[in-house]
């Protein structure tokens, strides 16, 4: 067994992580590898075969990967099968989007204002930004929300401590009641549709239905070039899951990892041999929503958009779709999932994969690609409930 | 009735009446008419009524032989003629054959007034209400002689009761003597219709006004205090309104001004690039103010001293005092009633979208309970209903035969449906609760795109049948679509239907067997993959049966059932699982509570979902079991 | 030896049935007791609501010098406190080493972040290396313990008892499924474990509490039918009637 982290404490005493968990070093050198070929081939750094839109959606998928590893932490290793972790990634890319809405809007707005003879006052540069941001639907006030949205520092706390808050009460307030099992899946699935039906709303200061958008143009940047701009979240992101990844070993690893994944198999008796159960529910759905929320907050400037529709309950369940198939209960199962998942969904529903004529019939892929998704997804639950990381052990296993 | 005057009249015919004052027929003038209305009425002869509609409408010519007919205009420039005393079409004549009468609008308005006389003279009660309805359609204060003579006539009760009320109407919108329109607003005390409460509040409307001194002789409503019940900056924006005094700059006129008056890249001394803060932009408009470029600057205290001139109030447009008091009493009167039926209205609603929900997660509610599987694609069951229902509809046209068609094939297509996916993937996974939720939630997302690829993305119809597309309506305030009604009983004959087979069929005892300690259940002979297939399938059924109704109450898409997976959830969680009374429960708190919620922001759905999806996390908090818990060992955890 | 739980009338009710009536015994520090009943005498009852898990109707737990309720602590609580607990059915974590099972019931702190920055200390290893002695599993360490036998289960499971160093151990037919070799063994441990602790058994087998040689607790009914040495409450008359139906 060389690439499974589940079976560490087996080992006498603890020297290193890294030791213990040799697919750590596996994971950091291919992401390397991988973050130096892309930067070789992409056109700001590169000789230009890996055009800007690319690597928009590999940066992207970087930041999928990391939210699944911390879908994988919280699912697969300590049982919560919580529906509410993507609902944590929209609220970090909110609390960016605000941040980036604002400073980029102010710059425009000011460029306009300047051009009259009377320089502005704050308040008419502040009235016209809210007029500027909030005048789709229907109003010209800055809410209350929107109170640290100009300050940089201020709002990228708050990419942490929103979701980081959220799931601290809300973990609090269903674990504490010990909600177990499919009533607490159910439970986090109400808590994200109560999210985005007050995302939906339009007085809710978060623009309704629109969104937050033209999140790629990053102030004080504004004429670095998008390839430029893509390439440095593309590294962000490679070094955001590098950590992240880090972290989760850390977490699941040792005691720790122990613990919870004793309480993920019978968490009554965990509770007998004195551990405080609910707390260490709470410090890993709490941890989890935090990492949600950073990854969250670098996709969207890469996606550029973002709107409610992001963080609906069917988000959520994608994304345990993603850990299931990758595999639960390793961590590079869950980024092998959501990598594999949600390129193959972009290549195919993104007119990039070749119809299929039948003669009889024509098979678009647009539209089959979610049945066969969905049938798939059956299958490897029913026949692969290990998913694609289960053929890693297999062949491990073989070898040995 | 006024007595006739002229005895003599022994006229067998309308057209012999017209001929006898043919005069005044052919060349009618204000003071000529009310003889030949009088003559008409004395003669009491069928189709006078119709005589005088077209009278008024112009529609009556005087024929080369001085006979009069009612004429009815045809597409090709000529006129057909019809007998006034038969009815009958008399031939066809060019417009230059004959001459037509044009009453003018003084002569129409008598005629109309007399006209709605003699229809509710009529002998034919339908007509006399018809009339009635037609008379407050339009209400006009001309028609209140007619009706009050009407009315001594009528024997009637119910039809007397309506004219009674119609004029109450009336007179109290056009009466000219307060004490005839207090009486009449008197009258309406304690009604609740939306007409007479609309002339009630069209009594008590208001107009904003000022003045030096409050005026003696308005109708006042309500003294507006500056400051209080008015803004101080809108009680002077009302004074600038009416040029009494200078408006009073704004922010940005103030930047405009000063902009007007740049010179050499100053304003008032102060150099333009510092003027980015209000304080300064202040002092730059005063200096320019001192030396006389521009108007004062209007201060709060200027402001002040000019609204303190003024009394700011509310006055009735209704001059009347008395009248106004009276409205303002009858409306009080009826606060509490109609309170009273706008709970009942939304009790109803509540009633109905409770009765909905339990459709939806009533079958959910079976599965879940009976064999703790959850099935995500519950949803798209109900779904398959719907698009069942419709496919049924395209194939037979009427729409009473298709339903009752469409309800057992909608069943049989999800009960098989049900089944097939029991046997073919959640009888493999009891064990795995989780990762059956994750399995029907890949049947869901299959399933929904295909309902798209065969039906499209848009929303397909299914209609309801006449009888059930008209609503109940108890009063102006209580009413309810028959539609609603249908799936209310609809919901009720489910839940009797299930009660029966839980507790007095043999399937129900195995199932409930089955569902207290499966392994006791099989070790007494009982098979309970058989039971867990029925199961599955007679709550798959169900949820078809209740898309057929939720298609007909809103539209076929592939999303509807999405739309309806989460609430259904919440309704099982939150009645309490493995039971139809938890069920009834849950869907009757979501459903009355989502109403109550709409009910104190009716303009923001969205909110009240949002609101109720807090108070079931909230209420899991305290009752983690639900309303009807299991309790015991049983239970398990 | 100082009295260490007093059970003080306490009642329970499942959906009307009594599972506890008015029960009331305490147990001493150092003491060993066999606590012995027909089925539905509600011994594993008891056990729960000593532990935590199921809350009474009525009366009080009282433990230690300070006389703290154990009614109103958490199981986790109640567990730190110094009670420890043997399940009837094995309950070992099955996906995880036994090395692993017993380092987790070591005796350390249990804070979340605490355990988060815990690496074992020489200490901690030798004690684990000296219960895997004395349960017999030194040489299964590295394995699952789903791998194991049932009686090593059990035998891991007393070890995790034994890790945690409770002052209070409650076992639940800790000989079931065991060699008779296995019972001796067991039977050793128990008796030494007594000497600085409060254990009590519930055991169905009387060969295996005659072995024990302690007082013996009769339970019948949800309520303490009589008490004593175990030829004592062997020849009380309504023992007899209990066990053997009237």
């Amino acid at each position: 067994m060389v690439l499974t982290t589940t079976d560490t404490t087996a080992r006498p005493p603890r020297k290193s992580l890294l030791r213990e968990n040799p697919s750590v070093l596996w994971f950091m050198g291919l992401l390397g590898l991988f973050t130096l070929i892309v930067s070789l081939l992409s056109e700001a750094t590169g000789i230009g075969v890996i055009s800007t839109s690319l690597v928009k959606i590999l940066g992207m998928t970087l930041c999928l990967c990391l939210v699944a590893l911390a879908m994988d932490v919280v699912w697969g290793y300590c049982g919560i099968l919580s529906l509410g972790h993507f609902a944590f990634f929209g609220l970090g890319g909110y609390a960016i989007g605000m941040s980036l809405m604002y400073a980029r809007t102010e710059i425009v707005v000011r460029d306009n204002l300047a051009r009259g003879t009377i320089p502005p006052t704050e308040t008419e540069v502040l009235d016209a930004v809210a007029a500027q941001i909030f005048g789709v639907v229907g109003s010209s006030e800055l809410p209350l929300i929107w109170s640290f949205a100009n300050s940089l520092p201020l709002q990228l706390a708050m990419v942490v401590l929103v979701p980081g808050l959220l799931a601290l009460v809300f973990g609090w307030l269903a674990f504490r009641s010990r909600v177990t099992g499919v009533y607490l899946s159910i439970l986090t699935q109400a808590m994200t549709l109560a999210l985005s039906l007050y995302l939906f709303q339009n007085d809710t200061g978060l623009r309704g239905n629109n969104g937050l958008s033209g999140l790629q143009n990053i102030p004080g940047f504004l004429d670095v070039p998008q390839s430029v701009i893509s390439m440095w979240f593309f590294w962000a992101s490679a070094l955001a899951l590098g950590l992240g990844y880090l972290a989760c070993a850390w977490v699941v690893s040792g005691k720790f990892g122990a613990v919870i994944q004793a309480i993920r198999d019978n968490e009554a008796r965990v509770r007998f041999l004195g551990y405080n159960v609910e707390g260490y529910k709470l410090f890993v759905f709490t941890l989890t929503a935090v990492i949600s929320g950073i990854a969250g907050a670098l996709y969207y400037p890469q996606a550029g958009i973002i709107n409610p529709a992001e963080v609906a309950p069917i988000a959520s369940i994608y994304l345990a779709v993603w850990v299931a198939i990758g595999g639960r209960g390793r961590l590079y199962g869950a980024v092998i999932g959501a990598a594999a998942v949600s390129l193959l969904s972009s290549w195919l529903t993104g007119g990039g994969a070749p119809n299929i004529d039948l003669g009889f019939y024509r098979i678009v892929w647009t539209d089959w690609w979610l049945v066969l998704l969905g049938l798939g997804f059956v299958a490897v639950t029913l026949f692969f409930p290990k998913g694609i990381g289960g053929l890693f052990d297999y062949l491990v296993r073989k070898q040995s | 009735m006024a007595p006739v005057a002229d005895a003599q009249t022994e006229a067998a015919t309308l057209q012999d009446v017209l001929q006898e004052v043919s005069e005044i027929v052919a060349n009618p003038s204000r003071a000529q008419v009310p003889r030949l209305l009088e003559r008409l009425s004395a003669a009491e002869l069928p189709g006078t009524a119709e005589f005088l509609r077209a009278f008024s409408e112009r529609e009556v010519v005087q024929a080369a032989d001085g006979r009069f007919f009612l004429s009815r205009e045809n597409a090709d420039q000529t006129l057909t003629l019809i007998d006034p005393d038969s009815g009958e079409e008399h031939g066809t004549v060019g417009t230059r054959e004959v001459s037509q009468i044009r009453p003018n609008a003084g002569v129409r308005r008598e005629i109309n007034a007399s006209l709605v006389q003699f229809e509710l003279m009529d002998p034919d009660p339908a007509r006399r209400r018809a009339a009635l309805a037609s008379a407050a359609r339009s209400p006009d204060a001309d028609q209140i002689p007619a009706i009050a003579a009407a009315l001594k006539a009528e024997d009637n009760a119910d039809i007397r009761a309506r004219m009674e009320r119609l004029l109450d109407l009336l007179n109290a919108r056009f009466a000219t003597d307060t004490a005839i329109r207090v009486d009449a607003i008197e009258g309406l005390r304690g009604d609740i219709s939306t007409e007479a409460r609309r002339v009630l509040n069209q009594l008590l409307q208001t107009r904003a006004d000022f003045a030096q001194t409050l005026p003696e002789d308005a109708n006042i409503a309500l003294i507006r205090q500056p400051g209080e019940d008015i803004s101080l900056i809108a009680a002077y924006a009302v004074l600038a309104d009416a040029d009494l005094v200078p408006p009073r700059p704004g922010r940005n006129a103030i930047r405009d001004a000063l902009r007007a008056n740049v010179v050499d890249g100053m304003v008032g001394g102060i150099p333009v690039h510092q003027l980015d803060t209000d304080e300064r932009r202040l002092a730059a408009y005063r200096a320019l103010e001192d030396n006389g470029t521009l108007a004062p600057l209007v201060t709060e205290a200027d402001m002040q001293a000019a609204v303190d001139q003024y009394v700011f109030f509310d006055a009735y447009l209704e001059p009347d005092q008395g009248v106004t008091d009276a409205a303002r009493e009858a409306l009080d009167s009826t606060r509490t009633l109609i309170g009273l039926f706008q709970f009942a209205s939304l009790t109803l609603d509540a009633l109905s979208l409770a009765s909905i929900f339990f459709l939806a997660a009533i079958g959910l509610a079976i599965t879940f309970g009976v064999m703790r599987v959850i099935n995500m694609a519950h949803g798209e069951f109900i779904m398959m209903g719907a698009y069942t229902g419709y496919v049924i509809q395209t194939l037979i046209p009427d729409y009473t035969l298709s339903l009752v068609v469409a309800l057992p094939t909608a069943f049989v297509v999800t009960f098989a449906a049900g089944v097939m996916m029991e046997r073919l993937v959640i009888r493999h996974l009891y064990t795995r609760p989780l990762e059956t939720l994750l399995a029907t939630f890949g049947i869901s997302i299959a399933l929904q795109q295909l309902a798209k690829n065969i039906f499209g993305t848009q929303a397909r119809p299914l209609t309801a049948p006449d009888w059930l597309a008209g609503s109940v309506a108890f009063n102006d305030l209580v009413s309810i679509s028959t539609l609603r009604v249908g799936i209310f009983f609809m919901a009720l004959a489910f839940l009797l239907m299930l009660l029966f087979i839980l507790n007095r069929t043999r399937l129900g005892l195995e199932v409930r067997a089955v569902t207290q300690n499966p392994g006791m259940a099989a070790s007494m002979g009982i098979n309970p993959g058989r039971i867990n297939m029925l199961t599955f399938g007679l709550g798959s059924g169900i949820a078809g049966v209740a898309g057929v109704a939720i298609g007909m109450y809103a539209q076929v898409t592939s999303e509807m059932g999405a739309n309806y997976i989460v609430q259904s959830f919440m309704t099982v969680v939150v009645g309490g699982v493995g039971s139809v009374f938890g069920t009834l429960a849950g869907a009757g708190l979501i459903g009355s509570l989502q109403k109550g919620i709409e009910w104190f922001n009716p303009t923001n759905t969205l909110a009240a979902q949002t609101y109720m999806v807090l108070f079931i996390i909230l209420f899991i908090q305290f009752r983690p079991k639900g309303i009807i818990a299991l309790k015991g060992r049983a239970a398990g955890d | 030896m100082s009295t260490l739980l007093e059970v003080d009338g306490i009642s329970v009710t499942f959906d009307g049935f009594r599972a506890i009536n008015n029960l009331s015994l305490s147990i001493g520090e150092p003491e060993l007791r066999a606590v012995i009943g027909p089925n539905g005498a509600g011994k594993t009852t008891f056990m729960d609501i000593v532990t935590g898990k199921t809350r009474p109707d009525s009366g009080r737990v009282l433990w230690g010098e300070r006389s703290v309720d154990l009614v109103r602590m958490s199981e986790s609580q109640i567990a730190n406190a110094g009670v420890g607990r043997k399940f009837q059915k094995p309950t070992v974590f099955e996906a995880q080493s036994v090395r692993s099972n017993l380092s987790m019931a070591l005796k350390n702190k249990r804070g979340p972040l605490s355990v988060l920055r815990w690496s074992p200390t020489p200490d901690d290893e030798g004690r684990i290396q000296a219960l895997a002695e004395e349960i017999g599993l030194s040489a299964r360490l590295g394995h699952r313990a789903g791998d194991l036998s049932h009686g090593q289960k059990q035998w891991l499971e007393i070890g995790m008892l034994l890790a945690q160093d409770p002052r209070l151990l409650l076992v639940d037919e800790p000989a079931a499924g065991m060699t008779p070799a296995e019972r001796e063994h067991t039977t050793d441990l128990l008796k030494r474990a007594a000497r600085t602790r409060a254990v009590m058994v519930i055991e169905h087998d009387m060969e295996f509490i005659r072995r024990l040689d302690c007082r013996v607790t009769v339970l019948h009914e949800g309520t303490v039918l009589a008490e004593g040495s175990l030829d004592h409450v062997t020849k009380n008359q309504q023992v007899i009637d209990v066990y053997l139906g009237r």
